[in-house]
C-alpha cells in the first residue's frame, strides 16, 4: 500500500534535536583545528551544554507525551531526513551525555597536554574521539532514516576503534583491528539490508516503512542481514570474541564509553528495526533466536569472566554476558500482551543500569590499576581499605549487575523475570537467575581479596575527584531502582504497542 | 533479462565471493580487499534498484545513486584507517595476524591509563 | 540475443572473473592489481546502468585511490605474507564457509528476482523539487539539498579517519610529516608525469566540480582528481606532505564540514529550518558549499593515503 498521505509534522522543539548533534560535530571540527589544550577545553564546555539540550529534550517529551519529529532541510521524508525522539531514545540521550560527561572528566587527569608541549599526540586524539563517539551517538538515538543511521555506525566505528588502541602497544593494536574488521562487517551487511528495504519500498524511513512493510521474502532477508551485522557490532554470542581485549586493553575513560554505550548504539538500532520498523512482522522465531543468542552469552560470558586473572579482562566479559540479558526483552516485549510493556520497561532499564554501572566498575578498574601499577586479580589484597571510595563504587556497580536489591539492575530482571513468567516463556526467567549467580561469582572474586585487611603499597593514592566521579555513576545505576512509575510511563512514549499499530 | 537485473544477479554473487574471502583468508589486507568487494556488491544492489526506478523523466532514481556515491566514499576511508592499523601492526610486531596464542596481555609496567 | 546483451553478459563474465581473482590469487600485490582492474570494470557497469556519477566516482576513488592505499600497503607488507601462509582455514571450515556464502548468494539473488518492477520510487519527488533548488543534476541535489544531513555528516567522517590515521603514528613523530622521509633526488620518469599531468588534472577536476551542478559530476568527482594530482606530486617527491601540525592543513580538512555546518545551522535564520535553504538563493549557496566540500577533499583522500607521520617534527 503507497502512502504519501502519511502527514509529516515537525512538533516544537525540533530543532534541540538537531542541537544535541550540532554541538559535539562542531566540537570536533574546532577541536581539530584550535588543537592542543584547545581540545581539552571544548569538550569539557560542551559536554554539560550537551546535559542541558538532551534534558531539555526530555521535558519536552515528557511534556508532549508523544515523539518529537523534525525534519531536516525543512523537507519532509521519503525524500528528505526526519529526526525522532522518543522515550528510549531521550534516556539514551541523556545517559550517554552524563557517561561521557563523566569520563571526559575522569580522563583529564590522563589526558592532559604536557607543559612545554603546544601539542600532543593522544590528548588530541582522545578529545577529538570522544566527542565524536559522541555526536554519532545522539544521531543513531535520534536519527529516522536507515541511510544515515548507517552514517552514524560509520562515525561511531572510526571513533571508537582508535580509542581502543590510543596507547600504541602491540596488543590494543591487535584488538583494534580485529574490532574494526568486525564492526565494517557489522556496516556493510547493515547497509545491504537497508538496499533491499529501500528496492521494495522506495524508502527509508522508520516510520514510512513501518506503515508499508508487510511480510516478504525481501523483508525477511534484509531483516536477518540488518540484524546478522548489527548484532556483530553488539558483540551478541557468537560474534562476540572482538569485544573482550578490546574493551580491556583501551584506556579506563575509553573502555567505559566503549561498554557503557558504543554497543548499546547498535543493540539500539536491534530494538528500533525490529520494533518500529518491523513490527507488522509475526516475531516468534526471530524473537526466540535472539533469547537464546542471549541466554548463551549470558552463560559464557560469566563463566568466562569466572575464571579471568586480569581485572578489566572480567570486566569485559561481564559486559558479554551483560548484553544477553537485553536480548531476552525480544520475545517478552513484542506483541499486544499485557506483560510487554513491562518487558520493554525492564529491557530497557537494564541498559541504563548496564551503562552506570559497567562505566563506574570500569573507571574503578582503572584507578586500582594506576595506583597498583597491574591489575591482577590475585594481587588485589587489602586494596579496599587503601581506596575505600574505588572499590565501593565498583561494589555498588557490581550489585546492580548482580540483580541485587536496591539498584536498578535488580528492577530491571524482576520486570523482566515478571514477563516471563506472566508470559509462561520460564526458559529465560531459569536463565536470567542463573546469570545472576554467575555475576555474583564474579564479583565476589573480585571483592573478597579487595576487601581483606592486608596492608597494600599503593604507588598514589587516587584523586577524589576521580573517585567521585565513578561513584557518582555507580550511585546513578542503584538510584534508577527507585524510578517512579511516571519514568516508566516515559519509556513508554513513542512504542509502537500493538502488531499493527503506528507511534 | 535486463541489464539492471543482471547486474543485481552479480552484485549477489559479489556479495557471496567476498563473504567468502573475508572468513576464509587470514590476512588482513586480504580480508579489506574483501570488504571492499562485498561494498561494491552493495553498491550494485542500490544501482539496480535506481536504474529500476527509473521515472519522471530521470533515466535512473537519483536518491540510490547518491547513498552509492556517499558509500564509495565512507568505504574508502574504511579501508584506509584499517590499512593504517594494519601497517603499524606490522611495524610493532612483524606480523599482521595474531599468534595462536595471543590473549590481551598485561598492561605494560602498570601504566594503565 | 542483441549485440549489447551480449556485451551485457560478457562483461559481467568479465567482473565475476576478476572478482575471483580477487579473492583467490596466492599473493597480495597480485589481487591487489586485480581489484583496481575490477574498480575500473565496474565503472563500466555503472555506465550501463546509467549512473554516470556512480561511475565517476568509482573510476576516481573506488578503484583510483583506493588502488593507491591498497598497492602502497601490499608492497609493504610483503614480508607478512610468507608468516600468514601457515594459518590458511582448514577443509571443514573452507566447506562451512563455502555452505554459507552460496546461501546468502542466493538468497540475495532470489530478492533481485523478486523486488518490484517498476520499482517504487523517489524520482518524481525528486523531480519536482529540483526546480526549487536551481540545479540540473538531480544526484548533486539529493546529495546537497535533500539530504544535506547525509552528506555534512560523512564529510565528518572523512575527518575522524584522518585523525583516527594520524592517532596511529608513534608519539615522538607526532607533529611531523607523513610519508617516509624525502629521497634525495626525485625520480626521474615519475617526476616527469607529476609535472606534466596536474596542471590538466587540476584543470579537469574543477571542471567537473563546477559542471557537476547541472551534469554528471561534482564535489567528489571533482575533489578526487585534484587529489590524485597532489598524490602524484608527492610520490614523484616533487612536494613534500605537510605536517601534521599544519594550521592550513587542517583548516582544509575541515572547511568542507565546517562551512556545510555553518550554512545547515544558518538556515534557520535565513530559511525554513536546519539545513534548509533560502527560496530563489539555493543554487548560489550550494556551490558556495561545494567549493569548500572539493577542497576537503582533495586534502583529505591524499592524507588518508599518506598515512600517520612518520617523521620527527621540524622544530
Amino acid at each position: 500500500m503507497h502512502v504519501t498521505a502519511l502527514a509529516f509534522a515537525a512538533t516544537a522543539g525540533g530543532f534541540l534535536l538537531v542541537l544535541a548533534i550540532v554541538l559535539p560535530v562542531a566540537g570536533i571540527l574546532l577541536s581539530l583545528v584550535l588543537g592542543g589544550r584547545h581540545a581539552e577545553r571544548i569538550a569539557l564546555v560542551l559536554m554539560p551544554a550537551g546535559v542541558g539540550v538532551v534534558i531539555a529534550i526530555a521535558v519536552l517529551l515528557w511534556r508532549s507525551g508523544k515523539p518529537l519529529l523534525y525534519g531536516l532541510g525543512g523537507l519532509p521524508p521519503p525524500l528528505g531526513i526526519a529526526l525522532r525522539a522518543d522515550g528510549f531514545s531521550a534516556v539514551m540521550l541523556v545517559t550517554a551525555a552524563m557517561v561521557i560527561s563523566a569520563a571526559g572528566f575522569f580522563a583529564r587527569a590522563n589526558f592532559r597536554t604536557p607543559q612545554g608541549v603546544t601539542e600532543a599526540r593522544a590528548p588530541l586524539a582522545f578529545w577529538i574521539l570522544l566527542q565524536a563517539v559522541w555526536a554519532a551517538l545522539n544521531i543513531v538515538f535520534l536519527g529516522c532514516d536507515l541511510f544515515n543511521l548507517y552514517v552514524a555506525l560509520e562515525l561511531l566505528t572510526f571513533a571508537a576503534v582508535p580509542l581502543v588502541c590510543l596507547d600504541g602497544r602491540p596488543e590494543t593494536l591487535a584488538a583494534a583491528l580485529r574490532y574494526l574488521l568486525f564492526a565494517l562487517f557489522g556496516s556493510v551487511f547493515y547497509l545491504l539490508g537497508a538496499a533491499l528495504l529501500y528496492g521494495a519500498y522506495g524508502t527509508l524511513d522508520i516510520v514510512l516503512l513501518a506503515a508499508r512493510i508487510h511480510a516478504e521474502p525481501a523483508v525477511w532477508v534484509a531483516a536477518g542481514l540488518m540484524t546478522a551485522g548489527l548484532l556483530a557490532k553488539t558483540a551478541l554470542f557468537p560474534l562476540h570474541l572482538w569485544l573482550p581485549p578490546a574493551h580491556a586493553n583501551a584506556p579506563a575513560a575509553g573502555s567505559a564509553v566503549l561498554s557503557a554505550l558504543v554497543v548499546k548504539a547498535s543493540f539500539f538500532l536491534i530494538v528500533r528495526l525490529w520494533f518500529n520498523v518491523l513490527p507488522t512482522l509475526p516475531h516468534e522465531t526471530a524473537s526466540a533466536i535472539l533469547a537464546a543468542l542471549g541466554s548463551a552469552a549470558i552463560l559464557s560470558g560469566s563463566v568466562l569472566a569466572l575464571r579471568q586473572e586480569r581485572l578489566k579482562l572480567l570486566i569485559a566479559y561481564s559486559t558479554v554476558a551483560q548484553i544477553g540479558y537485553l536480548f531476552l526483552m525480544f520475545p517478552l516485549a513484542a506483541g499486544a500482551h499485557p506483560w510487554a510493556a513491562d518487558a520493554w520497561s525492564g529491557g530497557l532499564l537494564q541498559t541504563l543500569s548496564h551503562a552506570f554501572a559497567k562505566a563506574a566498575m570500569f573507571l574503578a578498574a582503572g584507578l586500582i590499576a594506576e595506583s597498583l601499577g597491574h591489575d591482577r586479580i590475585a594481587d588485589l589484597r587489602g586494596v579496599g581499605p587503601a581506596m575505600p571510595m574505588t572499590v565501593f563504587a565498583f561494589g555498588l556497580g557490581g550489585l546492580s549487575l548482580m540483580g541485587l536489591p536496591p539498584s536498578s539492575g535488580f528492577t530491571a530482571k524482576w520486570l523482566l523475570l515478571k514477563a516471563s513468567v506472566e508470559a509462561g516463556q520460564w526458559p529465560w526467567a531459569v536463565v536470567m537467575l542463573a546469570g545472576g549467580l554467575l555475576a555474583g561469582g564474579y564479583i565476589y572474586r573480585v571483592l573478597a581479596p579487595a576487601l581483606s585487611s592486608e596492608g597494600v603499597h599503593l604507588k598514589a593514592p587516587p584523586q577524589r575527584s576521580r573517585e567521585g566521579v565513578a561513584l557518582v555513576l555507580a550511585l546513578v545505576a542503584v538510584l534508577l531502582g527507585f524510578a517512579p512509575p511516571a519514568f516508566f510511563e516515559f519509556l513508554q512514549i513513542g512504542r509502537v504497542a500493538a502488531i499493527g499499530g503506528l507511534p | 533479462m535486463s541489464a539492471a537485473t543482471l547486474a543485481g544477479l552479480i552484485g549477489a554473487a559479489l556479495v557471496g565471493l567476498g563473504l567468502y574471502g573475508l572468513i576464509t583468508n587470514p590476512q588482513p589486507l586480504r580480508k579489506i580487499l574483501a570488504f571492499n568487494l562485498i561494498g561494491s556488491g552493495v553498491f550494485l544492489l542500490f544501482g539496480i534498484i535506481a536504474r529500476k526506478g527509473a521515472a519522471a523523466g530521470f533515466v535512473a532514481d537519483p536518491v540510490p545513486q547518491a547513498m552509492v556515491i556517499t558509500g564509495i566514499v565512507v568505504a574508502f576511508s574504511a579501508s584506509a584507517l584499517a590499512i593504517a592499523l594494519v601497517l603499524r601492526l606490522f611495524q610493532e610486531t612483524g606480523r599482521v595476524t595474531p599468534r595462536p596464542d595471543a590473549s590481551a596481555g598485561p598492561p605494560a609496567n602498570g601504566a594503565d591509563t | 540475443m542483441s549485440v549489447l546483451q551480449a556485451l551485457d553478459i560478457g562483461l559481467a563474465a568479465l567482473v565475476l572473473a576478476v572478482a575471483v581473482w580477487t579473492i583467490f590469487a596466492r599473493e597480495a600485490f597480485a589481487a591487489v592489481v586485480g581489484y583496481v582492474a575490477y574498480g575500473l570494470l565496474l565503472s563500466i557497469v555503472w555506465v550501463r546502468l546509467f549512473a554516470v556519477d556512480v561511475a565517476l566516482t568509482e573510476a576516481a576513488i573506488g578503484s583510483g585511490v583506493t588502488g593507491v592505499l591498497l598497492i602502497g600497503a601490499a608492497a609493504r607488507l610483503r614480508e607478512a605474507e610468507k608468516a600468514a601462509a601457515d594459518e590458511q582455514p582448514s577443509e571443514p571450515q573452507r566447506f562451512w564457509a563455502s555452505f554459507l556464502c552460496v546461501l546468502v548468494t542466493l538468497a540475495l539473488a532470489g530478492v533481485v528476482l523478486s523486488l518490484p518492477d517498476p520499482a517504487p520510487t523517489l524520482a518524481p519527488e525528486a523531480a519536482q523539487k529540483l526546480a526549487g533548488t536551481g540545479l540540473g543534476n538531480p544526484i548533486t541535489a539529493v546529495l546537497i539539498a535533500f539530504r544535506s544531513f547525509d552528506t555534512m555528516l560523512e564529510k565528518v567522517v572523512l575527518v575522524l579517519a584522518v585523525v583516527g590515521v594520524w592517532s596511529l603514528a608513534p608519539d615522538r613523530y607526532w607533529g611531523g610529516a607523513p610519508g617516509a622521509p624525502r629521497a634525495a633526488r626525485p625520480e626521474s620518469t615519475l617526476a616527469f608525469l607529476a609535472q606534466l599531468l596536474p596542471p590538466f588534472g587540476i584543470l579537469i577536476g574543477i571542471h567537473i566540480f563546477w559542471v557537476g551542478a547541472d551534469e554528471p559530476g561534482g564535489a567528489f568527482q571533482g575533489g578526487a582528481i585534484l587529489a590524485a594530482m597532489w598524490m602524484i606530486t608527492m610520490m614523484a617527491r616533487l612536494t613534500e606532505a605537510p605536517p601534521v601540525s599544519s594550521i592550513w592543513l587542517r583548516l582544509a580538512l575541515i572547511a568542507g564540514p565546517a562551512v556545510f555546518l555553518a550554512t545547515g545551522v544558518a538556515g534557520v535564520a535565513m530559511a525554513s529550518g536546519f539545513f534548509a535553504y533560502p527560496a530563489g538563493f539555493a543554487k548560489p549557496l550550494i556551490l558556495f558549499i561545494e567549493v569548500f566540500m572539493t577542497l576537503s577533499i582533495a586534502v583529505t583522500l591524499p592524507m588518508l593515503v599518506a598515512g600517520p607521520p612518520r617523521r620527527l617534527p621540524r622544530r
